[in-house]
């Protein structure tokens, strides 16, 4: 490997883990080089010449869903919605910069607050729209997510269950989410109110489904529950498998071997 | 006694073109109608059955009993919050109230909107009026509601819930702002002013 492609790989992998809050967590980037090159990222999300947040494009064209979700809905809420977490997270980021330059924390409460609902929504986001592709669907290959599935939920069929609860009932704005636990080295479902609510920290979301009502509201009006059963008809096993793996690796090192 | 979906105080396309009918048919319809009929399914056999709405809102814990509760008494406020030919300028004993507290009724109007537009996720805008007899502007998130808090009369609500508005808007929150002003029902406001 040339020290060029090593660098780029190191790049992707702090990306990856550096998106979903890893990275200072668990130590990654000392070993980023080491687990990027078996696992390769699973997610890579755009950063500008500042260091600011960019949109990331879809992963497929705005009707590859059609059957699922409409071009209209895909194209709001990523053009949208989706840029609106990332110009928010952005323009916190700057206020927050503001607030150390001048000494003036007065307003660190609310800053504090749209942090964590913008940047929470960037993340979300950025995963969402590589949990689902048009050939998606079915159940997951044998491999670590499928082992740990059935570890952690009993079956895949029980994941699904717990998962489809869970998002279902989601309070309001908020969204069904399969983690990765490090502490437990297990799976772990959550549902997020609104973007940043009912945490686990430090879990690691693999697999998202927005609950929003922008999410699927010109399609599904208010039968969210039919909008969550079709979401598995292009839930995308392949990324979670990827992402797992990549993430998982870099904790177990992280905590010195296991 | 079960609770019952309180009619639309007007026609479903009384709104239009501002909020459509189609958006009043799943609003009212459907989502207003789920709450009603999962709060009866929620209370009955409890100790909450046979109790008032505003009772159950403001006895009731954090939870499904509060939220199912709490949507239905909002969504019909929210009902009468507005009218066909309404909106503009208030009139009678809330303008005055209004101009006392913010200056001018565009001042009031900005922080209102903004308060509304600024919500995080689902949530409610309100103008309540507090128990020294002042206005307040108030912004609530999901189900919760200032009728939890006695010393509070609410006054008008907006609903900033996605449902509301995204048919006809889209993710333009703003742009449903704007048009809700012309279908203020001040009448209404008065009336809970003077309450």
């Amino acid at each position: 490997m040339t020290a060029t492609n090593r660098d780029e790989l190191q790049l992707s992998r702090r990306s990856a883990l550096g998106l979903v809050g890893a990275s200072t967590l668990l130590g990654a980037p000392a070993l980023a080089a080491s687990t990027a090159a078996c696992a390769g990222p699973a997610v890579v999300a755009p950063r500008g010449p500042a260091g600011e947040y960019q949109l990331p494009p879809l992963p497929y064209a705005s009707d590859a869903l059609d059957g699922f979700l409409s071009q209209e809905i895909l194209e709001l809420h990523h053009d949208k919605h989706h840029a609106g977490y990332v110009r928010g997270l952005n323009s916190t980021l700057a206020a927050l910069a503001e607030a150390r330059t001048k000494g003036d924390y007065s307003g660190i409460k609310a800053l504090s607050r749209a942090l964590a609902f913008h940047g929470s929504g960037h993340v979300l986001h950025t995963l969402y729209w590589h949990s689902m592709s048009p050939n998606g669907g079915g159940s997951p290959k044998d491999g670590v997510l499928k082992t740990m599935l059935d570890a952690s939920f009993g079956s895949v069929d029980g994941f699904r269950k717990q998962f489809g609860a869970a998002t279902k009932q989601a309070e309001a704005s908020g969204w069904g989410i399969l983690a990765y636990e490090p502490l437990g080295d297990q799976l772990i479902v959550t549902a997020a109110e609104s973007h940043q609510q009912m945490a686990v920290q430090g879990a690691i979301p693999l697999l998202v489904c927005d609950v929003w009502e922008h999410a699927y509201y010109l399609r599904y009006q208010n039968r969210r529950n039919d909008y969550v059963d079709a979401f598995f008809d292009v839930i995308h096993w392949d990324f979670a498998e990827q992402h797992l793996a990549a993430t998982r690796q870099g904790a177990v090192q992280g905590h010195g071997g296991r | 006694m079960a609770f019952t979906l309180p009619e639309l105080p007007y026609s479903k396309d009384a709104l239009a073109p501002h909020i459509s009918a189609e958006t009043l048919e799943f609003h009212h319809g459907k989502h207003h109608n789920a709450y009603v009929t999962k709060l009866n399914s929620l209370i009955e056999g409890t100790e909450y059955a046979g109790m008032s709405l505003v009772d159950i809102v403001r006895k009731a814990p954090k939870g499904g009993i509060f939220n199912n509760a709490a949507q239905v008494w909002n969504h019909t406020f929210y009902w009468h919050s507005m009218a066909p030919s309404a909106g503009g300028a208030p009139t009678g004993a809330i303008a005055a109230a209004i101009k006392a507290q913010w200056g001018s009724f565009d001042a009031f109007k900005t922080e209102f909107t903004n308060t509304a537009i600024n919500t995080f996720g689902s949530g409610w805008a309100w103008l309540v009026k507090t128990a020294a007899g002042k206005l307040a502007i108030e912004s609530t998130s999901n189900a919760e509601t200032p009728l939890t808090d006695p010393s509070k009369t609410p006054i008008l609500t907006c609903d900033v819930w996605e449902h509301a508005y995204y048919i006809d808007y889209r993710n333009a929150r703003p742009g449903y702002l704007e048009k809700w002003w012309q279908l203020v029902n001040w009448e209404f406001a008065n009336k809970n002013f003077a309450g």
